[in-house]
């Protein structure tokens, strides 16, 4: 699915990312979890192809196409979703309408029609119903005035709607309280089968409570310095990353 | 490829071909003698068959307008117009026989509309709008004409108001924008070719929206509109102006006068969107758009709301403006304003507080990409007498790159001391975050200024009427093609 090879990239001739390797196959999640600066959203932001960001050197293969090149709505319309630290907001477009022109952008550039506007009723009530997002929150403005958990649950309508192959989440869990957390984490376990991959990026083991990753890696200085499964999580949450970074 | 890099090859990739409407139909066509003197006027006015107080009416207008310098105020660089080199007349020749019906009206001119998404057959029997179509200087079809004459409202062309109902006309035609208010004005007076004529009668909502299409088609023509709407007591109308014309190289001149008279309790809605031919990415070519509108709230308690969406010509000069005579009478201005490549737009409004308790709105946004210039200009005046009176306004602006500008000159007068104006304004450049956004949701980067800008723009086009309203969004975003970066 997602193969990132010795990957270098900068911001303002300031390398963040120092030669990271990454492979995340099919049905897989990882979870990718380090201090502060070390670099994970950077990585989120290389990937998803944010202006600003210089690729020094490295490859990222996304099945079988040569990810960098792509622009930032092709790579989205191939199946990369990331989902935001601080999602923006944007004034005057209804929540709903942009969920329609997002669907429509995708279904557009894999040749389909677009959305009928009795299924994309449907669908959305049903989704938004299952993350417990009021039918009001969808007329209101994107993001505008939504409270810190509003956001990140929308974060997680727009990606059940758009139902990528890989979805990226950045510190999603940062600013929920704990049902907000565990009915986030219940869209994203619905939304995990065999044909999609997920890298979950977070400071705390507590998400993986309840999105139980087959991986997890630590990120430090820009670099995967350990890998491993869910007891990696356990052992970090209770040495720290200093102590881990040490004997990786 | 990163945002700016494609953007770059769209810029690049724009030709001077791009201007969708850009395209012009072969129509035998009468014209007046090029230039501009007494025998113009005279020219005019006897195509039209017009009555001798008429062309008086027009003669003495020539008269002011040779005496009035060109207002120039406003933050434009207009290039020296010579008016000797313009055509001041044009009408098809099919046409010159006034069709009865839709199936007498010249092929090609119907598939120009078609063209331009304004297939009036279909308009006629679906879209619940009455056309009153101006190609070029000559209306040639007025649908719907016989269920609002049912009502005893007139809809028809300038042209045959003056014929018709000439009491009408000698009492209102001038009486807002007086002949010598501006040398535009003047030589609009002098010179007009067509334009709609509406009376509502008293206590009459009109049924339906009102619309015209005008269109500039011959070349060097320039196109002067003179448009009058009277609502009488407790009349209700909503009016629709639409206009796109074909790609020309040579700049086309273009200056109309429309005035509204609002009388005890009416309400008259006036909506423009205006798309004319803006120019290439050069800046040449494209219309010079000087317009005076302006409207009367005479009555108690009548109201005159202005919306427009300007996205077209290559310069505009436009200030829709309100006279709140009446006590208990409102005033609005809704805008938009776009202007990309090297566009220029002054434009704002004037709200005159006369009457007791009147109040007045202003929201205007404007739009600025490319190398283009931006400008609300507004007068906001309370009279002494004017006690009690309001006044908001909020201007913002949106820039697009680092090559544009965007200026805002209020003006604000009050002479008593128990109304309440306010002012707020703001400027921001488009968030690259929210662009990021969106495109990380599959949306390309223009649709994406296209969604963000509308957002922007949302306060002002939700006062049009729908049929307009889905238009101007699509145009919103067609404008600002290739401006990302």
């Amino acid at each position: 699915m997602l193969n990132i090879k010795d990957l270098k990239a900068s911001i303002e001739d300031k390398q963040i990312i120092k030669g990271l390797d990454l492979s995340i196959n099919k049905g897989e999640v990882h979870a990718l979890m380090g201090p502060n600066g070390s670099g994970k959203s950077t990585l989120s932001y290389v990937l998803s192809g944010k202006e600003g960001y210089e690729i020094d050197s490295g490859s990222v293969d996304f099945k079988g196409k040569n990810l960098l090149e792509l622009d930032v709505d092709e790579r989205s319309n191939e199946g990369l979703f990331l989902a935001f630290q601080y999602p923006m907001e944007i004034p005057g477009v209804q929540t709903s309408f942009f969920l329609k022109t997002a669907i429509n952008a995708k279904r557009k550039y894999q040749g389909l029609e677009e959305i009928d506007a009795l299924e994309f009723a449907k669908l959305v009530k049903s989704k938004a119903e299952e993350l417990s997002i009021s039918p009001d929150m969808l007329k209101r403005d994107l993001n505008v005035n939504y409270s810190g958990g509003e956001k990140k649950k929308q974060e997680i309508l727009q990606m059940s709607l758009l139902n990528p192959e890989m979805a990226i989440l950045d510190e999603t869990d940062s600013g929920l309280d704990i049902d907000a957390l565990r009915i986030v984490s219940e869209g994203v376990n619905k939304l995990r089968n065999e044909n999609n991959s997920f890298l979950v990026i977070t400071h705390y083991q507590r998400l993986l409570n309840y999105i139980k990753p087959d991986f997890v890696h630590i990120i430090a200085d820009g670099k995967i310095v350990k890998s491993g499964n869910f007891s990696l999580a356990l052992e970090l949450e209770e040495k720290g990353y200093e102590e881990i970074s040490k004997t990786a | 490829m990163a945002a700016t890099e494609q953007t770059i090859k769209q810029v690049n990739n724009l030709g001077n071909n791009d201007y969708k409407y850009g395209f012009s139909t072969e129509i035998d066509d009468i014209k007046s003698p090029k230039g501009l003197n007494e025998d113009t006027v005279k020219f005019i006015s006897a195509q039209k068959n017009e009555p001798e107080w008429m062309l008086e009416w027009r003669l003495n207008a020539f008269k002011v307008f040779n005496k009035l310098p060109e207002p120039n105020w406003a933050k434009l660089n207009i290039p020296k117009i010579n008016f000797q080199d313009y055509y001041y007349y044009s009408s098809p020749k099919s046409l010159k026989d006034k069709p009865k019906s839709l199936d007498e009206i010249d092929p090609d001119i119907l598939k120009t509309y078609e063209k331009l998404g304004i297939p009036l057959q279909e308009q006629k029997l679906l879209s619940g709008v009455a056309v009153d179509a101006v190609f070029d200087s000559v209306s040639v079809a007025t649908t719907y004409k016989k269920q609002l004459s049912d009502l005893g409202i007139i809809f028809c062309s300038i042209s045959e108001a003056i014929k018709t109902y000439p009491d009408l006309i000698k009492k209102y035609l001038g009486s807002v924008i007086p002949v010598s208010d501006h040398s535009f004005a003047a030589l609009n007076s002098a010179v007009f070719t067509d334009g709609s004529f509406v009376y509502i009668p008293e206590g009459v909502k009109c049924p339906v929206e009102l619309s015209t299409y005008f269109r500039i088609n011959a070349i060097n023509t320039g196109q002067f509109e003179r448009t009058l709407i009277i609502a009488d007591k407790d009349s209700y109308v909503s009016y629709l102006e639409g206009c796109t014309a074909p790609m020309r190289d040579e700049n086309q001149l273009h200056a109309a006068n429309v005035e509204l008279i609002a009388l005890e309790n009416a309400e008259i809605k006036y909506s423009t969107v205006q798309n004319w031919y803006p120019g290439d990415s050069e800046g040449k070519g494209g219309i010079y758009n000087f317009v005076t509108k302006r409207g009367a709230c005479r009555g108690n308690n009548s109201k005159i709301s202005w919306t427009q969406v300007e996205t077209g010509s290559a310069i505009t000069w436009k200030y829709p403006s309100c006279i709140l005579q009446g006590d208990n009478s409102k005033g609005e201005f809704y805008s938009v304003a776009i202007t990309n490549n090297k566009q220029q737009a002054d434009t704002g409004t004037k709200m005159i507080h006369l009457g007791k308790n009147t109040s007045s709105k202003i929201i205007s946004k404007g739009i600025s990409a490319g190398y283009a210039n931006n400008t609300y200009r507004g007068l906001v005046n309370i009279h002494s007498k004017a006690s009690n009176s309001r006044n908001f306004t909020q201007c913002d602006s949106l820039l697009i790159g680092n090559k544009c500008g965007a200026h805002t000159v209020p003006y604000i007068e009050s002479s008593n001391s128990d109304s309440m104006i306010e002012h707020e304004a703001t400027t921001s450049k488009i968030n690259e975050d929210q662009l990021f956004y969106c495109m990380q949701r599959g949306l390309n980067s223009e649709d994406a200024v296209g969604l963000i800008v509308n957002g922007f723009c949302k306060e002002v086009l939700q006062h049009l009427p729908m049929e307009f309203a889905v238009e101007a969004q699509k145009l919103v975003a067609i404008s600002l093609e290739g401006s990302v970066g």
